[in-house]
C-alpha cells in the first residue's frame, strides 16, 4: 500500500466565500442545470401540450358514440390517452437528465464538485419529481376537463367528481412522473444516451409486448408486472384480463422506481466515473 | 497506489507527494497513466490498491471540494447545450458561491464577450479557458491541470504561466501535466516523471535536467583544430560540430578560456550549453515508452 499526498499549504487569506456541499446546494445546482438546457424545456412542453391536445382530439372524435368506436375511446380515461406520447417524452427527459452528464463529460465536473456523488442522485430526483409533477399533473387535469368539455356539448361525459375519476386523472400524472424516474434510473445504470434510451424503450414498450403477445399465458403473467402494464391498471378505466388490480399495479410501479434508484445509488458509489 | 482496468495495469504501485509553494510538472509518454492518476486524485476513479489524500484527507471527504482542488481534466467536462456562465453557475451553486465570483472568473479568463453563448460553439482554446475558469471558481488551495495550454493562443499560454507562478508563490500547490517540454521547463520547479504507470523521477527541475549529463561548452575559434589538440588530453569529449566550432564536454568554460589564453588562441564564442528538459526527458523515457515509434519500422523489416 502506498500513499500519494497533495500536502497542506500554509493558511492563506481567502477571497471567495464558499459553503459546505449539502443536498440542498446540490438541488440548487441541479435546478440551474435543468432550467438552462433548451432540450429539457422543449421535451416537457411537448409532453404537456401533447397531453392536452390529444385529450381534446379524442374528445372531438368521440363526441358522438358510434359502434365503430373502440371501447377504450369512450371510457373516462379516453381523453387521457396523451399519456402514450407523454411516457415517450417524459421518459426520454428522465434518461437525458442523467445520461446527458455522461455523454458530454459534464459528470466529471459534477462529481468533482460533489465528490460524495449520492447527493447528486438525490438532487436530480428531487428536481425531476418537482418539475414534472408541477407541469404534468396539472396538464392531465386540463386534458381531462378540456376533452370532457368538448364531449359534454354532444353527450353526457364524465366529470372530475365522478367515482374514481380524480384518482384516474391524478394517477395518470403520477404514472408519468414515475416512468420518467425509471428513465433516469436507466440513465444512471447504462450511462450512454443511446444505450439508456434503448433500455428504457425495451422495458416500457418492447418487452411487455413480447411477453404479452408471443409467449402464451405464462408470458402474460409476467408482462403485467412491467412498469407500463402495471401503470395501465390505474391509468385506464378499462380493466382488461391479465392486469393487476389498481393498488397492486401502483405498488409494482413504485417498486420499480425504488429498486431503480437504489441500484443507481449503489452503482454510482461503486463504479469509476 | 495501483490501478488496473481488467488485465491492464494503468498505474503500478505509484507513490509521490506534491509540495505546496512550487509548480510541479507531471510528465510521461502517452498512456503512462497521468490522466488516470489525476482522475484518482479527484476521486473519480478509485485505486485498485492504495490511498490518495489531498490536504491530509481523501478528496471525497472534504466539505468544501471546490476550494480544496480546482481541476482541469484533459477530456472536456461541459454540456455543449449550456452557456459558459450557466455552466459555472451550476458548479458554483454546489458550494453556495455567488454569481459575482462566476463573473469574476469569466473575466479573468477573458470569456466575458462569449459567456452567454452555448459552449458547443466554442473553439478548443475557449473551451480550455472555460475549464480553467471552473478550476479557479472556488479559489482553491490546489490546482490540478491536465494539459492546460492545449489550444491556448500565445497570450493565453503566457497568462496561465504567470497565473501558476503566482499561485505557487502564494504557497498553493500546483500540479500540471503537459507534453510541451519547452513550456514545462519555463513553468515547473519540480518534476514527477512516470512511465508505464511507474514512478521514474521525482526531483527538482534543475537536478532532472542536470541528470541527463548533457552539459557541453560551445567554443568558436578561428584556430579550433589547434585548440582541440590542446584540450583533448583533459576533455571528456570534443566534437567538431562545424567548421571552427567545438562542443567540449567534461571541462568548464573557465578552464577552456584559460587554456586558450595560455596558447594565445583567439575565441569568438565561449558558452555553456545547458541540457534541455526535452533531452533529459527523452533519455529517461526511451526505455519506458509504451508505443515506441520503432515498432512500425521493425514491422517493415520482417
Amino acid at each position: 500500500m502506498s500513499l500519494t499526498t497533495l500536502s497542506t499549504p500554509p493558511a492563506r487569506h481567502r477571497v471567495v466565500e464558499s459553503q459546505p456541499v449539502t443536498v440542498r446546494r446540490a438541488i440548487a445546482s441541479e435546478w440551474v442545470k435543468f432550467r438552462t438546457l433548451r432540450s429539457s424545456a422543449s421535451m416537457l412542453a411537448g409532453a404537456s401540450i401533447g397531453m392536452v391536445a390529444i385529450g381534446m382530439i379524442v374528445g372531438w372524435n368521440t363526441r358522438r358514440i358510434s359502434p365503430s368506436l373502440d371501447p377504450e375511446d369512450i371510457v373516462a380515461s379516453a381523453v387521457l390517452q396523451g399519456y402514450y406520447l407523454g411516457q415517450l417524452l417524459v421518459g426520454a427527459l428522465g434518461v437525458l437528465f442523467v445520461s446527458g452528464e455522461y455523454s458530454t463529460g459534464m459528470i466529471r465536473s459534477t462529481m468533482s464538485a460533489v465528490p460524495k456523488r449520492v447527493p447528486v442522485l438525490i438532487a436530480k430526483f428531487v428536481v425531476f419529481v418537482t418539475v414534472t409533477s408541477v407541469t404534468i399533473i396539472p396538464c392531465c387535469v386540463i386534458a381531462f376537463v378540456a376533452g370532457q368539455g368538448i364531449i359534454s356539448r354532444s353527450r353526457t361525459g364524465f366529470s372530475l367528481g365522478d367515482p374514481g375519476v380524480l384518482r384516474l386523472v391524478l394517477g395518470t400524472g403520477t404514472y408519468l412522473v414515475c416512468i420518467g424516474l425509471i428513465g433516469a434510473a436507466c440513465g444512471w445504470l447504462v450511462r450512454s444516451t443511446p444505450g439508456a434510451l434503448v433500455t428504457y424503450f425495451a422495458i416500457i414498450l418492447v418487452l411487455p409486448g413480447i411477453f404479452g403477445n408471443v409467449l402464451g399465458n405464462w408470458g402474460k403473467d409476467i408482462a403485467q408486472y412491467f412498469p407500463s402494464e402495471a401503470g395501465r391498471s390505474f391509468v385506464s378505466s378499462l380493466h382488461l384480463p391479465y392486469t393487476l388490480s389498481t393498488w397492486a399495479g401502483f405498488t409494482v410501479l413504485i417498486a420499480w422506481v425504488v429498486i431503480g434508484l437504489v441500484a443507481s445509488a449503489f452503482t454510482l458509489r461503486q463504479r469509476d466515473i | 497506489m495501483t490501478k488496473r482496468y481488467g488485465d491492464t495495469v494503468a498505474v503500478d504501485d505509484l507513490s509521490f507527494a506534491v509540495q505546496p509553494g512550487v509548480v510541479t510538472g507531471f510528465l510521461g509518454p502517452n498512456g503512462a497513466g497521468k490522466s488516470t492518476t489525476m482522475r484518482m486524485i479527484l476521486g473519480l476513479d478509485a485505486p485498485t490498491k492504495g490511498t490518495i489524500t489531498v490536504n491530509d484527507h481523501p478528496f471525497a471527504e472534504h466539505t468544501h471540494p471546490l476550494r480544496e482542488v480546482g481541476a482541469l481534466l484533459e477530456a472536456r467536462g461541459v454540456h455543449p447545450g449550456r452557456s459558459a456562465r450557466n455552466h459555472l453557475l451550476a458548479l458554483a451553486a454546489t458550494a453556495g458561491i455567488g454569481a459575482a465570483r462566476v463573473d469574476e472568473v469569466i473575466d479573468m479568463v477573458g470569456l466575458s464577450d462569449v459567456a452567454a453563448k452555448r459552449v458547443g460553439a466554442f473553439s478548443l482554446g475557449m473551451g480550455q479557458r472555460l475549464g480553467i475558469a471552473s478550476a479557479l471558481l472556488g479559489d482553491p488551495d490546489v490546482l490540478l491541470l491536465d494539459e492546460p495550454v492545449n489550444g491556448l493562443d500565445p497570450d493565453g499560454v503566457r497568462w496561465i504561466r504567470n497565473l501558476l507562478r503566482s499561485f505557487a508563490d502564494e504557497g498553493r500547490t500546483v500540479f500540471l501535466s503537459s507534453h510541451l517540454m519547452s513550456e514545462m521547463a519555463l513553468t515547473a520547479d519540480h518534476v514527477i516523471v512516470i512511465g508505464r504507470g511507474r514512478l521514474l523521477r521525482d526531483q527538482s527541475m534543475a537536478d532532472f535536467i542536470a541528470s541527463a549529463g548533457a552539459t557541453v561548452v560551445r567554443v568558436r575559434s578561428p584556430e579550433a583544430g589547434r585548440l582541440a589538440d590542446i584540450l583533448r588530453p583533459h576533455a571528456g569529449s570534443i566534437d567538431m560540430v562545424a567548421e571552427g566550432v567545438l562542443d567540449v564536454g567534461g571541462l568548464a568554460s573557465d578552464e577552456i578560456g584559460i587554456a586558450a589564453a595560455g596558447a594565445q588562441i583567439t575565441l569568438f564564442e565561449l558558452a555553456t550549453q545547458a541540457g534541455s528538459l526535452e533531452e533529459a526527458y527523452m533519455v529517461l523515457t526511451e526505455q519506458a515508452v509504451d508505443f515506441h515509434t520503432h515498432t512500425i519500422s521493425d514491422r517493415d523489416h520482417q
